[in-house]
This record gives structure tokens, sequence and C-alpha cells, in this order.
């Protein structure tokens, strides 16, 4: 007769096991942010279909000190949000070869930041020069 | 400086089936030397303070992968981890998480066997040769495309790191799936489409949430999650490329 009894442990609380699981758990509820800021500028596009009158209601929503606040606070989380996409682009991608020599994930991760931060900077200088 | 009477604690999560209904904590206090590793102590306990605990062990180099193991919490080569390093706070131990313990530091690895043969991890070949031919060629370019991924020693850390794997165990998890990359990806082979079968399943890479972690506990540097996730996209095109692949 085998006296085999394994024993299974509880996976209650996982998350708080490891600081690298917490800082998963932040990059996915990070996402839900992101999303949730896409659905704001969704209003925004559909208020403006709507005529001039809906479109300054959503623009004066959007005035609203709580709408500064929470506009900031979403800021911090994209912020995040990009740079923890980028930190697990190396794991997506295959092996980059570059002159016979393969791209450290370091260098990736830079690269895609870089170009994060330019084209939010391209983005800002469009909207500032837009300005009325 | 002297080494001489350092005392550490080694507090080991102990489980003996038959007398135990759940696993407890034992402290062992464990005189050591800084080059002495984990796995060290743990034989320091067995032949002098108490000979039933059962740990698996082998080489002591970091190539059998036999005496993985969770140490203060991480998943860890017990042989590649120095007691130094927690002096004088001590260490906890404790069976690889996410398997069930079979005893003390042992865990249960049936399920880890049967994935591993599933994937048939060894070369199928592409075209058979006979002896007179020669050899299969390969470039230094094609070799750089498998060569981290078979580096794999069967530690299974990464299981032990892989959260959806703890959560549900049907997943085919990291380091079956880097080892089945290692073929696919291996020119020589033929077998990729047998293999696809379980790259596309449900249990296959999209169990994956890219945690990461198994990537980062590997101490082969084979990198499971880059496989893993290489392989979504695999599993894409092949989803959508049979809409125009000629039968």
């Amino acid at each position: 007769m085998s006296g085999r009894r394994p024993y299974v442990r509880s996976m209650n609380g996982w998350w708080r096991r490891d600081p690298f699981f917490v800082r998963y758990m932040i990059r996915e509820a990070t996402a839900l942010i992101v999303a949730a800021y896409a659905l704001v500028l969704l209003a925004g596009v559909l208020c403006l279909a709507q005529g001039e009158a809906a479109w300054n209601g959503w623009l004066a929503q959007m005035q609203r000190p709580v709408s500064i606040v929470l506009h900031v606070l979403m800021l911090a989380v994209m912020i995040y949000h990009t740079y923890s996409w980028f930190e697990i682009m190396p794991k997506t991608m295959p092996a980059l070869f570059v002159g016979g020599k393969r791209v450290s994930a370091a260098a990736i991760t830079m690269t895609g930041l870089a170009a994060a931060v330019a084209a939010a900077a391209a983005t800002f200088a469009v909207a500032w020069m837009l300005r009325p | 400086m002297s080494e001489a009477g350092k005392v550490i604690e080694i507090e080991v999560l102990r489980y003996r089936p038959e007398q135990d209904a759940a696993p407890v904590t034992q402290m062992f206090r464990v005189p050591f030397t800084d080059d002495m590793s984990v796995l060290q102590g743990l034989q320091y306990i067995k032949d002098h303070l108490d000979g039933t605990l059962s740990f698996r062990w082998s080489c002591r180099m970091a190539i059998c992968g036999s005496c993985g193991m969770m140490i203060d919490g991480k998943p860890k080569l017990s042989c590649k981890t120095f007691l130094r390093e927690f002096y004088p706070a001590g260490l906890r131990v404790e069976a690889l998480a996410h398997f069930p313990i079979e005893r003390d530091l042992v865990a249960g690895v049936d399920d880890f066997i049967v994935k591993l043969e599933s994937i048939k991890p060894y070369l199928i070949p592409k075209e058979s040769r006979r002896l007179e031919q020669g050899e299969y060629l390969q470039t230094p370019h094609e070799l750089e495309q498998y060569e981290q991924f078979s580096s794999c020693i069967n530690c299974m850390l990464c299981y032990a790191a892989c959260p959806q794997y703890g959560l549900d165990s049907k997943f085919t998890g990291p380091g079956v799936l880097a080892l089945l990359h290692r073929y696919n990806a291996d020119s020589r082979d033929g077998g990729r489409d047998e293999r696809m079968q379980l790259v596309n399943a449900e249990e296959g890479v999209w169990s994956c949430t890219a945690v990461g972690y198994c990537s980062e506990v590997c101490p082969k540097a084979v990198d499971p999650a880059n496989a893993v996730n290489l392989n979504k996209v695999e599993s894409a095109k092949d989803y959508f490329l049979r809409f125009v692949r000629k039968q």
C-alpha cells in the first residue's frame, strides 16, 4: 500500500507573496485605468458628434477641479503603464540581431521608452501649437 | 576575520505524511562557514541534527536541477544559494511552491514529467539521412535561434514562480513550453506540426499572462517567458494562416 499523501498548499493571497507579483498586479490594474481614460475620450467624441452644446458641456466637465485631479492621477498611472509595457516587451519579441550581435533586453526597453517619450512630446507640441 | 562559531537559524517547513495532517515548521541552528550553500546546511541538519529530514539533491553544482526549493519565499537552487546571504537574520526553506508536497522539501513532480514527455523533447528529423550522407549541418545563426532554450535543466523553479500554474496546474507551464520551443526553433527539426497542437491548446501558451517571473528565477538564463510569448505569435499565425495555406 502506498503511504503517499501529497499536501497541496493554498494559493490564497498569492500576489502578496512576492514584490514581483505585486508589481505585476499593479501593471494589470493600470490597464483598467487606461481603458477608463479611453472611455472618457470616447465620450468626448460622442459629445462632439451631438453638436456644440453637448461638446461644450463635455469641455466644462473636463475643466472641473475633480476632473483635473483625476487626469493628473490617470497621467501617473499611464506613465507607469507605459514603463511596465516596455519593460515586458523584450520577452514578447524574437531575438533581434544588429550587425551580427544580439540586441540586449535593456536596449529594447530603452528604445521603446524613448519612442514613447518622443511621441508624447510630439503630441504635446502639436496640441500647444493648435491651442486657441 | 574569523569565521569560527557562526551559527545560523534555518526554519524548515516539514511534512511527514504518516504523522502530520498539515506541514509544520521546525527550527534548526546550524554552524556554518561563508563557503557553505543552503544545501550544505540541510546536509548538516540531516547528518547531525535530524536524520529524518528529506530533500532532493545530486550534483551540488547547478546542473542536475534536483535541489530547487523556496528559500525565503523565492524559488532557488539550494546548491547555488549561500547561507552567508541570510546571516544573521536566518532563513526559511520550503518545498517548491505550486507543487504538492510529497515529504518535507520534496515536491511531487509527476505532473511536470507527464508534460515534459508530451511535447516530444527530442529532435524529430526534418529529413531522414543515411549515415554516409553525414551530419545535419547548421549555421551559427540557426544555432542561436534555440541555444539559450536548450540550457534548461528541468529544475522547475519557473513553475514555482508561475502563479498561473499555481492557480491551474492544467497549464503546460514555462519550462516545458521553453523546451518545446527549443525543438521547434531548431532548423533540423520537423516536429513543429505535432507540437503546435499543444501550443495552441487553452492549456498551452494562452494560459500565460506574461507575469515574467519565470525568466527572473531561471538559474540558466533560459528566459521561458520569451519562449512562451514568442509562441503566442506562432499560435496566432497558425490560426490565421490556415485560411490562406494550401492544403
